[in-house]
């Protein structure tokens, strides 16, 4: 049976290990290494990208010779609203201001659920963004717009 | 007696009203979250540090800590009535708590676990107050090289108690340190794994880094399968345990409280192990060890003080050493640096209000807690039928919001949704990320100690294994690696992770 298949955690882990510890060092190299009694920028780094290399190699081998549990099931629905919403929040923010994105962020994330329903996202949407002016803005001082530059403001 | 005189200090920082009013808001609040299931500590004090922010530094470390040692408090009262741990450290009392809540000894079961909590807590600030300072003393005298043997000890230690594969904890660990390298390196002013923009110039903010990985992460892990939440919810009669009951508890106490203190020094840990280790000892020693799991107070007694002692003695690498246990107190170191204190063994004397200011605080926390919530049951469990579709939307409101207010920029929003992809990601290959957050915060002082020790020793890395002390550090904590890959208690950890 192929590694991947038989032990898919070591397997994938391994790789990420090796992917941004080789990463690391193609960077490093940019810098200084510098002497032991004087450490370049690259020096620590240096050492750290091949230690992670050489974890995720022993990883990556030990999915060949053991088996291990499968991944499971993954939230791929709750996973892209929870990271849209978060990038949409963000993109729409000083833009629209907080009496759009707020609401958007709660909906949008609010999709994710199995038991969504318009009535009880709205009215928290509603609620939250309420809360969030009177608490965060007014009370708390935080530079956000409540109507953002998109509407002339 | 300059313990007294310390304490005296304590006592004038921690009772202006100002504090008292941040402490008993720190305790309820972690209350709050503790009851409130799908939302931890970490993440939490990682929502409300840039609320913190603006507070004077004493104030604000009160109101964390008692977020901390209150959610460990919460969590108990939901496993006791509910049967839903509020908290990790809280799953163990459930087993006997709930069935003695079943058998209409709700209230006994919550004053049992209010009881061994204030007790515990009392003892470990004692402990705290006793053990910080000496230890102290000595982590002055230590060089950089003993430091730096201090941090890989604190590291490995971090990776045996993780959950899952000990290869995978420590790749968990050297992606913490590198990731904790991006910014401008402070030696050469070189900008290191900024990809060129200019936002990473001061790397990357450790309460983004948390939001992310423990809020966000976390939100989509539950999401995964949300449960049916409609339970029933036990009755809770008269609060008063019996004699039987006084005298079954006193035992239990005592030993869940020694258990607590001495695990929750250990890194990596906190409360959890020691809840854990507490509960499996007392059901061997117990003379009433068939009741466990149905129903026996010594199953909630010990579990529950173990907790409470361990959340207090966590502080005490974290006050001493300037080396974080778990990654609360990684968050609390956070909070230091940023309001302008430099952790480590000097705080105790060159911030004296501030050391014994938290010290005696936590006492009162413990008071409050005892005093406030037992009244305040009925809050908490219409608390915890709060559906979960109406929880997670708020959370995330409340984590964006923070999280932009921290510099006012949109780039750390945005980052944020990249650790939430990142610590899901690592979450679904059994990878905690705990020990990644503390190397990411011991990543920069650990490279500055390094450098610092080889320069001293004119480019020997032998330095670490000469100087006594530093090989000590280092020898215990490869002592640690090889115990815990050893076959026989290998299969040991697993289980206890399993339970």
């Amino acid at each position: 049976m192929n590694p991947i298949a038989r032990n898919p955690k070591d397997f994938w882990t391994g790789l990420i290990y090796i992917l941004v510890g080789a990463g690391a060092l193609v960077i490093s190299r940019e810098y200084d290494m510098g002497t032991a009694v004087k450490m370049g920028p690259a020096y620590f780094p240096t050492i750290l990208s091949v230690l992670l290399v050489g974890i995720g190699i022993i990883s990556v081998l030990r999915a060949f010779i053991r088996s291990g549990s499968p991944i499971g099931v993954v939230a791929w629905k709750g996973l892209v609203l929870i990271v849209a919403s978060t990038l949409l929040f963000g993109v729409v923010l000083r833009g629209a201001g907080v009496v759009i994105a707020l609401p958007l962020l709660v909906i949008v994330s609010a999709l994710a659920s199995a038991r969504f329903s318009w009535k009880t996202a709205l009215l928290e949407a509603a609620g939250i963004t309420v809360f969030c002016i009177v608490v965060f803005l007014k009370g708390l001082g935080v530079p956000l717009p409540i109507l953002g530059s998109w509407f002339g403001n | 007696m300059e313990l007294l005189a310390n304490l005296g200090i304590g006592l004038s920082t921690s009772l202006t009203p100002l504090n008292l009013l941040y402490c008993l808001a720190g305790v309820f609040l972690g209350t709050l979250i503790g009851v409130l299931p799908g939302l931890g500590p970490t993440a939490t004090i990682a929502m409300l540090l840039p609320v913190t922010f603006t507070l004077p530094p004493v104030s604000a470390l009160i109101m964390l800590a008692g977020i901390y040692y209150g959610s460990q408090y919460g969590g108990s009262t939901t496993s006791i009535l509910v049967n839903v741990p509020g908290e990790a450290a809280s799953v163990v009392t459930a087993l006997d708590g709930y069935q003695m809540a079943r058998q209409g000894r709700a209230g006994a079961a919550l004053t049992t676990a209010a009881v061994g909590s204030f007790f515990a807590g009392t003892v470990a600030t004692i402990i705290l107050a006793l053990f910080a300072p000496p230890l102290a003393a000595v982590a002055l005298k230590f060089g950089p090289a003993e430091f730096f043997s201090l941090m890989v000890l604190g590291l490995l230690a971090s990776i045996v108690l993780a959950r899952g594969s000990l290869l995978h904890a420590a790749g968990m660990v050297v992606l913490g340190l590198l990731l904790g390298l991006v910014g401008t390196d402070v030696n050469s002013g070189i900008q290191r794994f900024t990809f060129g923009l200019l936002r990473l110039a001061d790397g990357i903010g450790f309460v983004v880094v948390a939001m992310g990985m423990f809020g966000l992460a976390e939100i989509t892990r539950n999401l995964e399968n949300e449960e049916d939440r409609s339970m029933v919810v036990n009755k809770v009669s008269s609060l008063m345990p019996t004699r039987e009951d006084w005298k079954r508890m006193i035992g239990p106490i005592l030993r869940g409280t020694g258990i607590g203190s001495a695990l929750g020094i250990l890194p990596g840990s906190g409360s959890i192990l020691g809840s854990f280790a507490a509960y499996a000892i007392e059901k061997k020693v117990s003379k009433n060890s068939k009741e466990f799991g149905r129903g026996a107070i010594e199953g909630v007694a010990a579990p529950e003080s173990a907790n409470n002692a361990g959340a207090q003695t966590s502080f005490i690498p974290m006050l001493t050493l300037g080396i974080p246990s778990n990654p609360v107190m990684a968050l609390m170191i956070g909070a230091m640096i940023i309001q302008g204190i430099q952790p480590g063994p000097s705080v105790i004397t060159e911030q004296p209000k501030l050391f014994w200011g938290i010290i005696v605080s936590m006492w009162i926390g413990n008071l409050f807690l005892v005093v406030l919530n037992l009244p305040m049951i009925g809050l908490w469990v219409r608390l915890v039928s709060v559906p979960y579709q109406l929880l997670y939307p708020a959370i995330l409101v409340f984590c964006g919001i923070g999280v932009f207010s921290l510099n006012n920029t949109e780039f750390d929003v945005y980052a944020m949704a990249f650790f939430a992809l990142v610590g899901y990601l690592f979450v679904k290959l059994d990878c905690e990320p705990a020990p990644m957050l503390l190397a990411y915060i011991l990543g920069p002082m650990m490279e500055e100690y390094m450098r610092r020790a080889l320069l001293l020793s004119r480019g020997d890395p032998t330095v670490f294994f000469t100087r006594p002390i530093s090989a000590t550090l280092l020898a215990l904590g490869a002592l640690a690696v090889i115990a815990a890959s050893l076959p026989a208690l290998h299969k040991k950890r697993e289980e206890a992770f399993r339970e």
